[in-house]
């Protein structure tokens, strides 16, 4: 762990209020700014205008299929962890219109739909956010076929991390070797301490923002407040992860008898593949009027939990939650580094929290593994 | 040398554009046998008619606006470039209406995608195609050229099997492929009255290969899965290695791109890394029940 | 004679709710009825033609001996058959009956309860006959039911989402109620159609579209009972619209057998 000293010169320190006027300096450059707040009873991340949308004084607590909103005994504005929605949400949106289809007088006439232009600002990315960032993008953008929305999206999104300063029962950031720190990946990244915050810009267009606020060199007592912060959510993690040799494991135990109990436990309800940052998987619906003459084809995301995922004429590959339950654990945990070179995983924990029977992987690695206790 | 018989990769244009589908009109539609057809597809482009090539054994996504996408190979003759012939069993709902469409009628066709047959992995070596039902339309391109440069490579075997002798696809080429030098040999599960020929799964027409050199052939499979994995353990019986075997897989497939997660067989994307794979690439992955 | 495709609407036990939202879906319906001759519908017009009929809609459940026998007429009348809504594909709500004493209720309620002739049970029509489509939900989706129409006229086989509502809470963004707030909630066996109404104005689903493919009640159940439910209320939760729908009933009956086998 890299001491106050020992960590980059350019560290400064905002004023809260500093801070607050990071909304019009965003929205003077075009951004649209996306970030945490409360709604439904949880934070979720969604449009906001102003540091006063943010979720002062909130936190959130969470175990598996179980997750609450508390309040703090402070007024901390990113005193929380991570939440139901992703970046993902708005780099690969859940529905899309990919191309369109027009009768002509000649024929069809179809046309692939350029995506609208975006431009976000992620406000309160957390380092294993950031890393699930890092992991859509080799799926999406290096070719040779690319996703043109996300593409798009993601080329023009300014990423603000926040250093998480605690943890929640289900993180595991620390095995997957994603967090809790943000490294690298990000344009500005904040750490909350009493008062304000330390920031510091990884990019050109970070900086350019962080000149705009009223900043100051940060203090060492203000460094070693945003290190001992930072540690608290090392600290906390209590969840892990073996991951040595994880994917020769994974695919050398296709037929664990795990899969039926895990199986007998799964309500292959899709919600972990929804609320984990990575996933990918979508299906292309046929939209069209009432005369048939205009048909758009609509994108949505779709999940290796749903039924007919697999479907080929004459019956579904996977027709069963075991298969099923198999395909999610062993794509994000092993064949994804074939296919991609990382984990899927990033150790967010959203799939334990947001399993409604409170499933954990963790726990189903450890049964693999033979270790279960 | 540049690979004269390696896959299209996508310009790219097409490459930053999965989702253009162009529109082809039918040039010609071709009854092979009971609920089956061969449609020639004509782009009416003229740039992307240009600049359309593909490699025997890979696929296009054919679209029926309204009714859907599908996966189809194509099953021409590589040299063709004016229409693109592709071979297509009524199955459900995409393929029940193309099958109500007729010549000058237009559908989306993009394309072409994945991987193709290891044509200059035959040069100088025997081959053996074996092929089921409808498996025989991928690989007719690759029929096409191997008569094509037929100098190039050993002796030359198909062995089919169909139902019934009157689903034999293309049946009226056999003899011009005789002719020019594939040995054709086919099988029916059932015979029926007129039937001379060869009745029982078409392994059978493996083990009874009177002579070819294990060390030195290729195989090259297609057809339901079941045939595909007694033709590989026939075929490892009679001394083939994994990475002689070649064959061509089919899964759910919604972007053929590898951006929707729908092929996936393991680590593999059919759609990317196949459909054509090189047997021991899939060999871990293809006895697994429900992968 | 007009060659375009009939089509007759046929009302069994409902509330009319179903056939209500087709008439609710005017433009589209008008679209449809461009494409058809609609030959029965007594809800939107008195003119009734005789059978055959290209595509029958069916909506309500079979809840006297009359229902049973005029519904292998329709049968026999009709092509393509789709029930719609709960009633018509798993009982409807009136098949809480079949748990219970059906004489009973009409003795409460009827004042000359002779007059009354009605079967034990309401049963779905695929009870009865063979059903060629079943578009769920109480009430259907007018969309739905546009795309299956639609999709019978095109010689397509129609096909709706089998996926449980979580996907579409997912898609939409609403935040799980059962995980965030506690609330008992059918969505994870339940199949979409709806668009996850419910859960986005903070309740649980009430199984409206009945169970999705493969469904597992057990582990959901069970779950419902270790947050505290009391089991009458699991059960109760699983008697609704859907209740005799057959995974939903057979998940009730287990849970209430082994409740007896406890005590
Ligand atoms: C790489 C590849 C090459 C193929 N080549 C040929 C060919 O040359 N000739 C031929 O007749 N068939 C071929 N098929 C199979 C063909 O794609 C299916 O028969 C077709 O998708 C059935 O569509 P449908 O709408 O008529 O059937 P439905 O059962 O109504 O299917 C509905 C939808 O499910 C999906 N689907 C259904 N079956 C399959 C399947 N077997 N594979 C992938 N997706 C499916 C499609 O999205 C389809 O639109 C190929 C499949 C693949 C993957
Ligand atoms: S698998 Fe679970 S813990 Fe891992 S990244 Fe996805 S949601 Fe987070
Ligand atoms: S786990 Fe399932 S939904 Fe997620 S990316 Fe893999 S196949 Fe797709
Ligand atoms: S693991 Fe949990 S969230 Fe995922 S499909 Fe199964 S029950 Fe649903």
């Amino acid at each position: 762990m890299a001491t106050a000293t020992e960590m980059g010169t350019n560290e400064r320190f905002l004023t809260e209020a500093a801070f607050a006027r990071i909304f019009e300096v965003l929205e003077s450059q075009g951004f649209t700014v996306v970030g945490p707040t409360i709604d439904q009873e949880a934070i979720v991340y969604d449009r906001i205008r102003s540091v006063d949308d943010l979720p002062r004084g909130w936190t959130d607590e969470q175990a598996p299929g179980q997750y609450r909103l508390q309040r703090r005994d402070d007024e901390a504005l990113f005193g929380y962890v991570v939440g139901p929605h992703s970046w993902k949400r708005f780099l690969f949106p859940p529905q899309a219109t990919v191309s369109k289809a027009d009768k002509t007088e000649t024929g069809w006439q179809f046309q692939a739909v350029e995506p609208e232009p975006a431009k976000f600002a992620f406000l309160g990315v957390r380092a294993c956010e950031l890393a699930a960032i890092r992991v859509q993008d080799r799926v999406f953008m290096p070719g040779p076929y690319v996703d043109p929305i996300y593409q798009q999206r993601r080329d023009n999104a300014l990423l603000i991390a926040v250093n998480c300063t605690q943890a929640a029962r289900t993180c595991f950031c620390t095995s997957m070797e994603t967090g809790p720190k943000c490294t690298s990946g990000y344009d500005l990244a904040l750490t909350e301490i009493a008062n304000g915050f330390i920031i510091e810009a990884a990019t050109a267009e970070g900086a350019e923002i962080l000149s705009a606020l009223e900043s100051d060199d940060a203090s060492i007592q203000q460094r070693q407040a945003g290190q001992t912060a930072r540690q608290q959510a090392v600290d906390q993690i209590e969840r892990r992860m073996d991951t040595t040799d994880i994917r020769d494991l994974f695919l050398s135990n296709l037929e664990h008898p795990r899969w039926d109990d895990v199986a007998s436990r799964c309500l292959s309800c899709t919600n972990c593949t929804m609320v984990c940052p990575t996933c990918f998987c979508s299906s292309v619906e046929e939209v069209s009027d009432l005369t048939g003459d205009h048909v758009e084809r609509q994108r949505q995301w779709d999940s290796c939990f749903n039924v007919d995922f697999s479907y080929m004429n004459g019956g579904n590959v996977r027709d069963n939650t075991r298969s099923r339950y198999r395909q999610w654990l062993t794509h994000k945990l092993a064949s994804w580094i074939d296919q991609f070179g990382s984990s899927g995983c990033v150790g967010c924990g959203r799939c334990i929290t947001w399993c409604p029977v409170g499933i954990d992987l963790t726990e189903e690695v450890a049964a693999i593994r033979g270790d279960a206790t | 040398m540049s690979d004269g018989y390696a896959s299209r990769m996508p310009t790219p244009e097409a490459a930053a554009r999965p989702w253009q589908t162009h529109t082809v009109a039918i040039r010609d539609v071709r009854r092979e046998v009971e609920g089956v057809s061969t449609y020639d597809l004509a782009f009416l482009d003229d740039t992307v008619r240009e600049a359309y090539r593909f490699a025997p054994g890979q696929f296009n996504m054919l679209y029926l606006p309204g009714a859907g996408e599908i996966a189809i190979s194509v099953s021409d003759d590589p040299r063709n470039t004016e229409a693109y012939g592709h071979t297509i069993r009524v199955a459900g709902n995409v393929t029940r209406t193309l099958a109500g469409l007729g010549v000058g009628e237009t559908l989306g066709l993009r394309g072409p995608f994945g991987t193709s047959w290891p044509l200059s992995e035959c040069i100088g070596r025997d081959v053996v195609i074996v092929c089921g039902g409808i498996g025989l339309a991928p690989l007719r391109p690759a029929i096409c050229t191997l008569l094509q440069d037929r100098q190039q490579f050993g002796r030359l075997n198909l062995l089919y099997g169909a139902r019934s002798s009157d689903t034999l696809l293309f049946e009226r080429e056999y003899d011009d492929w005789s002719r020019q030098g594939m040995d054709v040999q086919t099988t029916v599960d059932r015979s029926s009255p007129g039937w001379l020929g060869n009745v029982g799964v078409v392994t059978l027409l493996l083990d009874q290969l009177p002579s070819f050199d294990p060390h030195n052939t290729v195989l090259m499979c297609c057809g339901p899965e079941v045939m595909m994995k007694f033709t590989v353990m026939a075929a490892l019986n009679s001394g083939l290695s994994e990475q002689q075997i070649w064959v061509s897989m089919e899964r759910n497939m919604q972007c053929a791109v590898g951006l929707c997660g729908h092929c996936q067989l393991g680590p593999t994307f059919i759609c990317k890394d196949g459909p054509v794979f090189r047997y021991d690439k899939i060999a871990p992955f293809i006895d697994v029940e429900g992968l | 004679m007009s060659s375009k495709p009939t089509l007759g609407v046929f009302k069994f036990a409902s509330c009319d709710g179903c056939q209500l939202s087709l008439l609710a879906a005017e433009d589209h319906l008008l679209g449809v009825a461009a494409e058809v001759e609609i030959a029965y519908f007594l809800e939107a017009t008195s003119h009734i033609q005789p059978g055959p009929y290209d595509i029958a809609l069916i909506e309500g459940s079979i809840i006297t001996s009359h229902d049973a026998e005029r519904i292998q007429q329709i049968r026999r009348d009709s092509k393509f058959l789709i029930t719609i809504g709960a009633c018509a594909t798993s009982g409807g709500i009136q098949a809480l009956r079949n748990w219970a004493d059906c004489n009973e209720f009409v003795r409460s309620v009827y004042a000359t309860p002779d007059y009354i002739s009605t079967l034990a049970t309401s049963t779905a029509i695929a009870d009865h006959v063979q059903v060629d489509f079943e578009l769920r939900g109480c009430p259907i989706n007018q969309y739905q039911l546009i795309e299956v129409i639609q999709s019978v006229l095109a010689g397509r086989r129609p096909r709706t989402p089998v996926h449980s509502v979580c996907l579409d809470c997912k898609r939409r963004g609403t935040v799980c109620v059962m995980v965030a707030q506690g609330t008992t909630c059918l969505g994870p066996v339940t199949q979409a159609g709806c668009g996850a109404i419910c859960p986005t104005y903070n309740r649980g689903c009430y199984g409206c579209y009945g169970p999705a493919a493969q469904p597992n009640l057990v582990s959901l159940t069970g779950q419902f009972e270790s947050s505290g439910v009391p089991r009458e209320q699991v059960v109760d939760s699983l008697r609704n619209f859907n209740g005799y729908a057959p995974e939903f009933r057979a998940e009730s009956e287990r849970l209430e057998a082994s409740r007896e086998s406890t005590t």
